[in-house]
């Protein structure tokens, strides 16, 4: 991959001494343990410029969540057609429902069940475990919505301490129903993020679910599996007719409006398309070490993010679907040339800032450089070193790389590039609108979306030029 | 009518040790002189208060909570009974061993007691007597701040009651530097071992503190259990009756509260030889197996 072209302004030296001028607050064992994880990107260095996936340095606000949040939020929250059960105390179940935008299809309690169940513990769950009460509430929840094909457990922090053996139950109630009655031991104290709680996951997805069912339909030389894809304003919904149209079968989602069973049968697929490497790569090596499916990385941010990875995809199989795939990107070429006729204009030559959870830092700066504009600083809530590897030839030399950015140190590194956008989460969101400088809610696209695929990207260019040039900002000061 | 003080005692000690005919029989001892005692039993078993209430099976605060879903539904005179000499009895209860989390049902129990008002002024003395092995925090709820502040061990002359002494003691410090926890003394229930006396008078010099009282062996407190009763309501003549009046005297009389000086494992193990307790280790055959 080419290099890309250093930003003006953007020097290692400057990012360098950024770096070195925020940390200057910290004490002296925080500003230690803090330096490994900030750095000015040096593509083609042999090793990544930060440090990642440690525990959060006490005493700095840390946008990070816990296992439980990764393994409800991001894994099992997103599969439609199963019960998930948040067992244990009320709040994480009821803070965690509905709250990431994995859209679903589906009419709720009936064939999706996009609500909240819990086993709301009290003191006596606790004192004499909630063993039996899990039980119970999986029976009355199957009894309630017996549409559903499988049900969920995940566990809070409490089951974890006092050792109750979901696993057990599941293993119980799994013959007693005959569908899947999933455990996933996810309490929030494991691990450093909620990075965890994706892999916990991906174990029980290995352990309990797949391999378990088999397609209905019969199977071809084209079946591809969408992996880590979570459907986050219909995301999927504007991916699968891409890969549909060069003549691909999705025979299963990963798990953005996805459904167990077919999940259950992904197996039998002759290529796993991953999007989310951070959450879902651990699946993928298992169905590759098992079954022999081969997996891809691909990406579906922006056009030419897009027709790289179609013409990846395409080196997998025959010269039916090159060709397939050389006509649809034919095809949408004015469609996105429209777009950039739109948009580009007025967005060419301004800069962002992204920090957002394991995927987006990298696999949207090629769609901000469709639109013009250059990154100059990106990171992670809680990539791994092999994400970070990947980041570094996305982003230009000198720009700045930061891990677990703490919101001290993002806002100073925001005064300092002073960005025309910030695209980072809710809890960074009115921090920088109140400072004066737009911003892009990316973990839920500001109520917005799809942003996959060419649809998407009409949608993308709309919001990102929506929250720069709005005329607000030359209205509005601020008083202080 | 002059301010009572109340006192509140833990009684801890090894499991099996007899903590609980102990605590009951001395309780019964304070009643007979006269003072007012409420025992709050805290091990799941539940059978600290049997020998005062005649009755083994008491309905436990947390057995309480099960049945009703929440302590907040829970009123003190479900789960308080008076027995023998008025002395007032609750059981903690929790679940059976294996599951859930039984230190949490003690944090429940006496939460909930210190929020009904259990602690009544007529009150001269609280005991809690916890279960054996403190296991996790829950079991040392009786000595946080503003509960109990004299904590008397029961030992014997057996080398793990000893180590479970000493071991205790640690955890006596921990919580003597953040609040008012003292330990009171070491009560020896003997089991007939050489020199039983003088090897706990010897430990509890060292660890700072005194044998408050040596408890000799005798089948009457057997005989008194069989009928779900203390030596003191059974057979009040008895001397060994007389032995838990005067420890409970000694109890009520107490003015030694020391932060205590625990053992180092050598130091220990050098004592329970000097007393021929233990033997010295021959480290050659350490890890080498019979027939190599």
């Amino acid at each position: 991959m080419a290099e890309r072209k250093p930003i003006k302004g953007i020097t290692k030296e400057r990012t360098e001494k950024l770096i070195e001028e925020t940390l200057a607050v910290l004490p002296e064992k925080a500003q230690k343990r803090r330096a490994p994880h900030l750095g000015a990107n040096e593509p083609g260095a042999s090793s990544c410029a930060v440090k990642s996936n440690k525990k959060v340095v006490p005493g700095v606000m840390s946008q990070r969540g816990c296992a439980y949040a990764g393994a409800k939020g991001v894994v099992w929250g997103p599969i439609r057609d199963v019960v998930h059960v948040s067992h244990g105390p009320i709040g994480c179940g009821v803070y965690s429902w509905g709250t990431r935008r994995n859209l679903m299809q589906g009419i709720p309690g009936v064939t999706s069940f996009p609500l909240d169940f819990t086993s709301d513990f009290q003191e006596r769950d606790i004192v004499y475990g909630g063993d039996i009460k899990l039980e119970k509430l999986l029976r009355e929840a199957d009894e309630l919505f017996p549409l559903n094909k499988g049900l969920s457990v995940l566990s809070e922090c409490p089951v974890g301490l006092i050792g109750d053996d979901i696993n057990a139950v599941t293993k119980k109630m799994e013959k007693e129903l005959g569908k899947f009655v999933i455990p996933c031991n996810c309490e929030g104290f494991r691990g450093v993020s909620q990075s965890l709680g994706h892999h916990i996951s991906n174990d029980s997805i290995r352990d309990h679910v797949i391999g378990k069912r088999g397609f209905k339909e019969e199977t071809g030389p084209y079946d591809v599996a969408l992996i880590g894809d979570y459907n986050i304003g219909g995301d999927v919904w504007a991916a699968i007719p891409i890969l549909e149209e060069i003549g691909l079968n999705v025979k299963a989602t990963w798990t953005g409006d996805g459904e167990i069973e077919k999940i259950a049968a992904t197996n039998a697929v002759k290529l796993n398309l991953i999007h989310c490497y951070r959450s879902m790569n651990y699946m993928c090596k298992v169905m590759e070490e098992k079954w022999g499916i081969p997996w891809l990385e691909y990406n579906f941010f922006g056009p030419t993010k897009i027709e790289e990875s179609l013409r990846a995809i395409a080196e997998r199989f025959d010269d039916k679907i090159k060709k397939n795939v050389e006509k649809v990107i034919k095809k949408y070429k004015p469609m996105m040339q429209a777009v950039l006729d739109e948009y580009k204009p007025r967005l060419e030559g301004k800069t962002a800032m992204l920090f957002v959870g394991g995927l987006r830092p990298r696999h949207t700066v090629g769609a901000y450089e469709d639109l013009g504009i250059q990154i100059t600083g990106t990171g992670y809530e809680f990539a791994h070193q092999d994400d970070y590897d990947r980041t570094s030839p996305e982003m230009a030399k000198g720009t700045l790389i930061y891990d677990d950015v703490s919101e001290f140190e993002l806002e100073k590194f925001v005064e300092e590039f002073k960005p025309d956008l910030v695209g980072s989460g809710i809890k960074e969101k009115y921090v920088f609108q109140k400072a004066g400088v737009p911003f892009r809610q990316l973990h839920s696209w500001d109520y917005s979306g799809p942003y996959h695929g060419y649809n998407g990207f009409k949608i993308f260019a709309r919001d990102i030029d929506m929250a720069i040039n709005s005329p607000t900002w030359d209205l509005v000061k601020a008083p202080f | 009518m002059s301010e009572k003080k109340l006192r509140q005692i833990a009684i801890y000690g090894k499991g099996g040790i007899g903590k609980s005919t102990t605590t009951q029989n001395t309780v019964a001892g304070l009643a007979s002189l006269g003072k007012k005692v409420l025992i709050i039993g805290c091990d799941p078993k539940a059978d600290s208060t049997r020998l005062i209430l005649h009755s083994k099976a008491q309905e436990t605060v947390m057995d309480k909570v099960r049945e009703l879903g929440t302590v907040e539904d829970l009123e003190l005179e479900d789960v308080l009974r008076v027995g023998y000499g008025d002395v007032k009895c609750v059981e903690s209860g929790g679940p059976e061993p294996g599951v859930g989390c039984a230190g949490r049902g003690v944090i429940t129990a006496i939460n909930f007691l210190e929020e009904e008002g259990a602690y009544t002024p007529d009150l001269d003395f609280v005991f809690y007597d916890v279960l054996g092995d403190v296991v996790c925090g829950g079991f040392a709820m009786p000595i946080r701040e503003n509960k109990a502040q004299e904590i008397y061990i029961v030992v014997s002359g057996e080398m793990m009651a000893m180590y479970a002494a000493n071991n205790i003691s640690k955890g006596i410090v921990k919580y003597a530097s953040s609040g008012s926890v003292r330990l009171a003394g070491l009560i020896c229930n003997s089991r007939n071992t050489d020199r039983e006396a003088d090897l706990i008078t010897a430990l509890a010099e060292r660890l700072g503190t005194q044998m408050i009282h040596f408890v000799p062996r005798d089948n009457q407190v057997q005989r008194a259990e069989l009928r779900r009763m203390t030596v003191i309501e059974y057979s009040p003549e008895h001397p060994q009756a007389d032995e838990y009046r005067t420890l409970a005297q000694k109890i009520a009389d107490n003015k030694m509260f020391v932060v205590p000086t625990p053992l180092e494992m050598e130091e220990l193990e050098d004592l329970l030889m000097e007393f021929g307790i233990m033997e010295a280790e021959d480290e050659s055959i350490v890890g080498v197996a019979e027939s190599a």
